[in-house]
This record gives C-alpha cells, sequence and structure tokens, in this order.
C-alpha cells in the first residue's frame, strides 16, 4: 500500500509539474445565447492545452458534451466557466448543449 | 416533456443503481433501511445546497470550482468503496462461514456500513445537483408542468431501474452475494476513478494522456439506453482516454491486491493465534 501511494503521489506531482500550470494557455470564448453556440465553429492550435472559457447568456442552465473531447460540464445561468481541452491532433471535435441538442451544435477545429 | 424525462433518467440512474447495489450489500444488516435512507436524504439536501451554489462554485478557481469539488467527491467516494471492498474482504470470509455453520441468520456483522452510506450520500448529491439545476431552470420557465411532469417520470424510471437490480441482487443466494456484490463494487470503483480522471483532466490538473485512444461509439453509443446503463454500471466510454484507462486499471488493481494482502495478513494473524493455544494446551 505505502508503495502504491508513493507511486501515486510520484504520478500526481510529475504531472502537475508536466502541465506547465503557469504557461499561458491559448484562451478561446464561447458565448451561449438563445440556446445556440457563439461562434459555432471554434479554431484552435494543435498539440497544445487551450483553456475553452464557455459563457452561458441565457437564464437556462446547459450542459457542455462532447464525446470528440471527452469532455461534460453544466455551465449554469449567466455563469462563465472553464473547461480545458487538449492538446488536439489535426481534426473536427463536435460538441453539444445537452439541453438543447437541436439547436446548440458546434465543431472545435483543431488545424 | 420527453425531453425532460430523458435527460432526468439519465442523471438519476446511475445514483440509483448506486442505491441499489448499496442496498444488497448490505443485505441482512440490522439498521440498514435507516442507514440508507439517512445517505438519501443527506445527499439530497447537499443537492439542493449544491444546486443553489452553482454559479457561484461555478467561477470559483478562474472557473474550474465545479470540476474540482466533482474530483474531491469522487476522490472521497473512491477511498470509501477501496476501504470497503478490503474491509470485507476480512469480513467476508469468516462471516460466511459463521453464517453455514449457523445455518440459519446472517449478519455481516454489528458495525454500520457508514462507508457505503457515505457513498450513497456523494452519489445522490452529485448526480441530484445536476438534475435540481436542470429541472427548477425549466420549472420556472416555459413550461412548468411538461418540465415537472418530465422529471418525475425520468426519476420514476430511474428508481425504477435501482429497485430491478434490487431485486435481481436478492434472487443470489446469501452463499454468493459477498462475491458478487464486491465485483459490483470494485466497478463501481473503478468506474469512478474513471470519471476523477476526466474531472482532473478538464480542470486542467492532469494534462497527460488526455486524447481519446478509440472509439467504440459505432458499437455501443453511450447516449443510447445500453450505453447509459454500461456507463452507469460498468464506466464504459465510446471514447476514453489514456488516463481514464490508467485510473480505472490502477483502482482495480489496488483494490483487488489489497483485499488479497488483507486476507493474508489476517489468516497469518490467526494461524499465530491458533498456534499459540496449542502450544499452551
Amino acid at each position: 500500500m505505502k508503495l502504491f501511494r508513493s507511486l501515486a503521489f510520484a504520478f500526481f506531482s510529475a504531472s502537475v509539474l508536466a502541465s506547465g500550470a503557469f504557461a499561458a494557455d491559448p484562451e478561446v470564448l464561447l458565448v451561449i445565447k438563445n440556446h445556440k453556440f457563439e461562434p459555432a465553429e471554434l479554431k484552435v492550435p494543435v498539440g497544445q492545452r487551450v483553456k475553452l472559457v464557455v459563457h452561458n447568456q441565457d437564464a437556462t442552465p446547459e450542459e457542455f458534451e462532447s464525446h470528440d473531447l471527452n469532455r461534460e460540464k453544466i455551465v449554469p445561468p449567466g455563469a462563465k466557466v472553464t473547461i480545458f481541452i487538449g492538446p488536439l491532433k489535426p481534426g473536427r471535435y463536435s460538441f453539444v448543449g445537452e439541453y438543447h441538442e437541436a439547436s446548440a451544435k458546434g465543431v472545435v477545429v483543431a488545424e | 416533456m420527453l425531453g425532460t424525462a430523458i435527460i432526468v433518467f439519465r442523471e438519476t440512474l446511475e445514483a440509483a443503481l448506486f442505491v441499489g447495489i448499496m442496498a444488497a450489500a448490505t443485505r441482512g444488516l440490522a439498521g440498514r433501511s435507516r442507514w440508507l435512507t439517512a445517505g438519501v436524504l443527506a445527499g439530497s439536501a447537499g443537492a439542493l445546497a449544491l444546486a443553489a451554489g452553482a454559479e457561484r462554485i461555478g467561477a470559483l478557481a478562474d472557473g474550474v470550482g465545479q470540476d474540482l469539488l466533482n474530483a474531491g467527491i469522487l476522490a472521497v467516494a473512491l477511498a470509501m468503496l477501496t476501504w470497503h471492498c478490503i474491509w470485507v474482504s476480512t469480513r467476508g470470509a469468516q462471516t460466511a462461514a459463521d453464517a453455514r455453520a449457523l445455518g440459519s441468520s446472517f449478519t455481516q456483522g454489528q458495525r454500520a456500513p457508514w462507508a457505503l452510506m457515505i457513498v450513497v450520500a456523494l452519489s445522490v448529491l452529485r448526480e441530484g445537483a445536476e438534475t435540481v439545476l436542470f429541472v427548477a431552470a425549466y420549472a420556472t420557465g416555459s413550461g412548468p408542468v411538461g418540465t415537472v411532469a418530465g422529471a418525475v417520470i425520468g426519476v420514476l424510471c430511474g428508481v425504477s431501474l435501482g429497485a430491478l437490480i434490487y431485486l435481481g441482487l436478492s434472487r443470489v443466494p446469501m452463499k454468493r452475494m459477498f462475491a458478487v456484490t464486491n465485483t459490483l463494487i470494485l466497478l463501481l470503483a473503478a468506474s469512478i476513478a474513471s470519471q476523477l480522471a476526466r474531472a482532473l483532466s478538464q480542470a486542467g490538473v492532469i494534462n497527460v494522456w488526455g486524447q481519446p485512444l478509440w472509439d467504440s461509439s459505432p458499437l455501443l453509443r453511450i447516449d443510447s439506453f445500453v450505453g447509459t446503463f454500461a456507463h452507469a454500471l460498468l464506466g464504459y466510454e465510446a471514447q476514453p482516454t489514456g488516463l481514464q484507462l490508467i485510473f480505472y486499471a490502477l483502482a482495480v488493481l489496488v483494490i483487488v491486491s489489497g483485499a488479497r494482502w488483507a486476507r493474508k495478513a489476517q489468516a497469518g494473524q490467526r494461524s499465530v493465534l491458533v498456534r499459540r493455544d496449542t502450544i499452551r494446551a
């Protein structure tokens, strides 16, 4: 158990260091308005962690969900939340607002 | 209304399966229903508070407050389940033998299964907060009747599946009960470990192995009925990341080897006692 604990700790510290928590990540803003994403297509750099800031301007909550990006997060009404994505390979990664899948659709384009 | 029902069902299912499995795992334990009810009620109260503070929590830590809180909840639940699995493995063999010897009433000892109750409360808290946030916003909006009706249908469907799994497990003979519920709890723990990995990636705490390794959506979509069920019970992901797989495997490894180690340590202790008794005699 001791071995596991120290292994887990080493793993955790290494990851935190590797994350470069102090480096400035490229930031992109995504707005939710009238149950739609603006912009519906987001361009992000390849091979880099990206800070995605989601601002919900509607009076209802939304859930940002992307199977391609392996992300899922509630965005309360009026709130601004951060979701870290990537580093991504070149490609198109679709996302939806789970509570309004018919209208809230978008795609992250890594290039 | 149907949309609301489906969303609420998805949120409820995981917690309902949790409660169903925990209820089965604590079968025969005195005062069990009281503990379970307390867990569910504490979780629900917490969910209301969490939903009320969602906006403030979300804004904390530069917008990743919600993920950090989630990660904390998941980590505590994982620790509790790990502890429970290891503890039960030492108790299980002994009590099962006792029960067979007595051939009648079966108890898992007099200790309250508080670890499982905390897990139940945390599970209800996490899933419940999202449901409350969602339902509250729409119930005060355009179609309150449809929203509430949908939410009730969703919760009922989730709860019935939880009840179904409990009833199914209740048919398992007592002798094999420990093995079955322990395996299910092991899988739930691994599933929680995988969710913890995602929460940490999402919050930007861990930034390695965050790419999905494969996509099994063509075989089983995660948002299909079976996929939702497999996700809640086994931690199925259609596009798991390397980090999630590592966390999943580590959880299984730690619990299985921990249980084996604890059993061996206990068996060793027992044989030492027996030897001492023989010498004395």
